[in-house]
């Protein structure tokens, strides 16, 4: 058992951080990369990507948004409690390197995801800029530990309630124009990652994404997770989770999300609205 | 063997045959002819004394029958499940020649299955403890074979898997109406009795690598990894909403439990036109699986002809029986969909049969002009399955053969990477659960001279 050590809440209990003792994991995780996690007997196995790992205390952290049966379950173990099984670390970690000036772009919980990539970029010498958003105020995580690791943080918010009232492509926008970026990483919601990439195309400003299919194994067995870059299918869990944003057909990501949708969907809805987190 | 009935079994995950009873085995073992120079034993690929097994099950010495087996396979229950008997021990049976061959498969079945209910559960002696140690990656039945030889030679071995339950193709491939995974567990729980640990949750490659092993006292590696990466048929809309490999619809349906679903939390798409690509024991448990999943239809389609089929044939008679139809001679070109992604149907070709090909099967060559439409709502791929590079790739040092597969010596299973062997899939290709004991039960062998004499 993969016991749970730290729990926190956020955003009035939809957002859950859990920070849980698995020190062959914690040992060898890298910023990018992602877990598995089952919490009993018949469980479903559900990809997270860390949100933290701390090799000499022998943890890692995830951040989940509780919004079908499986996250709900998750929500319901408490410190001490802990998962039936938990496998990785999985996929490639974030190719890192020193550019000049990075745009890191967050949404909904993918800002759990960007927080250690952004750490890092910033670490290896970039002058990191970051936008992090979400519907409303309430539902915004992570500001603080996004500023501490960034050199300038923008915040948005779809109703006006705090920072810049729209979406976080306006800001991105505004920065490019303004700024000499080199590259740009954007993590949150599928369309999110859609219309970041379409504005970066248009300034030739190279993007990558990280991306989070339907799995099972999460090793390349079972190929669950295939998603078309540039025309070519790829498995996110091996070749991936992060791709060049240019290349993702996200309309087919978004469908595929959605794949267990229509059926009984109580205990589908993990997936399903996944698509629009945040 | 008595069996449930197709119109019964077709809608239940239950198993089909449903094994002898004592009297019935009695009668099956005393038609075998004790041949001076048997046949069968040489059709095995593990060389299984099998008049010798038989004669105990005449003799009604159960222990005596169980204790035979074992000596050459270590997971008769299995193997008299889902070895293809009829083109090894029983088409070397002098009695197949009137086409009545002993059934061997079912009376292996029969001894395991008696020692399960009625045995002393009295374990077979350990060596004195030799100090050594050994990882094995993948608990399949290679893995396994591997594990139960050496710790009965004094060994300590640890068991790798990557998944959370072990046992390989046994628990995630293979389904409950064919292997009982109740049968894996036990055979598992067999050998955590005689002192194998098993870890799962190891991702061998990623959580640990083969030169972190040895940096933590491991003295020897066998790798049995399986050939776990799916195959597709690299056709146009392939990424439809629908179109799942055979590998994740049965990890689902067997691994996850998802035919139990809303019971457990992982779903399974329920497909009520289905096709099914490819005409392997894969495919045939991919279809039946379909039809207990409450399909209404489904279909087998096969680009090559039935007498190419390389799938069991008592599985082939089986899925005919429970109403599964084939269409042979024919290949999908592309698949269909609608405005929402979702798999409507295939457009597929005629083919006829042209000169043989490397595997010596005559190849499929397609008719001009002679396309037409499959509808269908739900599709599983299972047209074979390749080397999954995630371990061999983080092993630099050890050679691989052009396809990815690890290049093992077929005598010893030595690798070309010192104190490391492989065996099963990862070194022939997707080929049995025989074959891969065997390759095991080889390295095993092998590893045991290492641990004494040196590489
Ligand atoms: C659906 C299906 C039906 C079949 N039916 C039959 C049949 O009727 N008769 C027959 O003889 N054969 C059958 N086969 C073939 C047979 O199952 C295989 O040939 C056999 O299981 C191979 O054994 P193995 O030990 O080499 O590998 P596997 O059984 O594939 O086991 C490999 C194990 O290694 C694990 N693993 C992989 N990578 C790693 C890693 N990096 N770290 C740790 N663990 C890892 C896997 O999770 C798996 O558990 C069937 C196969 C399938 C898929
Ligand atoms: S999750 Fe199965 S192949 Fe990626």
């Amino acid at each position: 058992m993969f016991k749970i050590v730290r729990r926190e809440e956020m955003t009035g209990g939809t957002v859950i951080l859990n920070e849980i003792a698995a020190p062959l994991i914690a040992r060898k995780a890298k910023p990018g990369q992602f877990v598995i996690l089952k919490a009993n007997e018949d469980g479903e196995r559900v990809p997270l990507t860390m949100a933290d790992s701390d090799p000499e205390k022998g943890t890692i952290t995830v951040i989940y948004m509780v919004v079908g049966k499986s996250t709900a379950l998750f929500k319901t173990l408490a410190v001490g409690d802990g998962y039936q099984d938990i496998i990785g670390p999985l996929g490639k970690p974030t190719h890192l390197e020193k550019v000049g000036t990075v745009v890191c772009v967050g949404g909904g919980t993918g800002i759990a995801v960007l927080h250690p990539i952004t750490r890092a970029l910033k670490e290896i010498g970039n002058h990191v800029i970051s936008i992090i958003g979400a519907r409303t105020k309430d539902l915004l995580i992570l500001e603080n530990q996004m500023r501490k690791v960034s050199h300038d943080l923008r915040i948005s918010t779809d109703d006006g309630s705090y920072g810049h009232h729209g979406f976080v492509t306006e800001v991105l926008k505004e920065i490019l124009e303004n700024e000499d970026v080199k590259q740009v990483v954007a993590i949150g919601p599928v369309p999110m990652m859609k219309f970041v990439s379409k504005i970066t195309a248009e300034y030739h400003i190279p993007t990558f994404v990280s991306l989070n299919p339907i799995m099972v194994d999460g090793t390349g067995m079972c190929g669950g997770c295939r998603v078309s870059i540039d025309g070519k299918t790829k498995f996110a869990c091996v070749d991936g989770p992060e791709f060049d944003g240019h290349k993702v057909d996200y309309d087919e990501l978004m469908r595929r999300l959605q794949a267990y949708c229509d059926e009984e969907t109580e205990c589908y809805e993990d997936y399903c609205t996944i698509r629009d987190a945040g | 063997m008595p069996e449930q009935k197709p119109e019964i079994r077709k809608r239940n995950f239950n198993e089909v045959p449903l094994g002898y009873t004592f009297e019935l085995a009695q009668k099956e073992a005393s038609r075998c002819l004790q041949c001076k120079k048997p046949g069968c034993v040489e059709g095995c690929p593990v060389a299984v004394d099998i008049p010798g097994f038989i004669n105990f099950i005449t003799k009604g010495d159960m222990t005596g029958s169980i204790r035979n087996l074992w000596s050459r396979n270590s997971l008769p229950a299995v193997c008299g499940r889902v070895c293809p008997q009829e083109i090894q021990c029983e088409q070397r049976c002098i009695l197949a020649k009137r086409g009545d061959p002993v059934a061997v498969g079912h009376l292996e079945r029969f001894s395991a299955d008696y020692e399960r209910a009625y045995g002393t559960g009295e374990l077979p002696p350990n060596a004195p403890a030799t100090g050594k140690k050994v990882a094995v990656i993948g608990s399949g039945p290679s893995g396994l074979t591997v594990s139960g030889d050496l710790v009965a030679l004094g060994h300590r071995v640890t068991v790798l898997e990557a998944f959370h339950k072990p046992g390989g193709v046994l628990v995630y491939g293979i389904p409950e109406f064919r292997l009982p995974k109740e049968i894996v567990t036990q055979e598992v729980h067999f050998l955590e009795r005689l002192g194998v640990e098993v870890k799962c949750n190891m991702v061998a490659g990623n959580t640990v690598s083969i030169d972190e092993l040895f940096e933590s006292g491991y003295d020897a590696v066998y790798i049995g990894v399986g050939a776990g990466l799916p195959r597709f048929m690299i056709i146009p809309g392939e990424n439809l909403v629908g179109i799942l490999s055979a590998n994740e619809y049965l990890t689902r349906a067997n691994l996850m439990k998802a035919y139990k679903f809303p019971e457990v939390d992982t779903p399974i798409p329920h497909g009520k036109n289905v096709v099914v690509l490819g005409a392997g024991n894969v495919a045939m448990d991919s279809a039946r699986t379909a039809l207990r999943l409450g399909a209404d239809k489904v279909r087998i389609v096969y680009r090559r002809s039935r007498k190419e089929m390389p799938a069991r044939i008592a599985e082939i008679h089986h899925a005919e029986e429970e109403g599964i139809e084939f269409f042979f001679l024919t290949t999908p070109v592309k698949y269909l969909g609608d405005e929402k992604g979702r798999l409507t149907g295939m457009a597929c070709l005629k083919m006829e049969l042209g000169e043989p090909d490397e595997s010596g099967r005559q190849r499929p060559i397609p008719i001009p002009g002679s396309e037409f439409e499959l509808q269908c709502d739900f599709c599983v791929v299972a047209v074979g399955s390749g080397a999954n590079p995630l371990l061999t790739n983080a092993t630099k040092d050890m050679k691989l053969n052009q396809w990815g597969y690890i290049v093992a010596d077929p005598e010893t299973g030595k690798t070309t990477k010192k104190g490391v062997w492989a065996g099963g899939d990862i070194v022939t290709g997707a080929a049995t659960v025989i074959l891969a004991m065997g390759a095991g039960r080889k390295a095993a062998d092998s590893i045991h001279k290492y641990l004494t004499w040196g590489w």
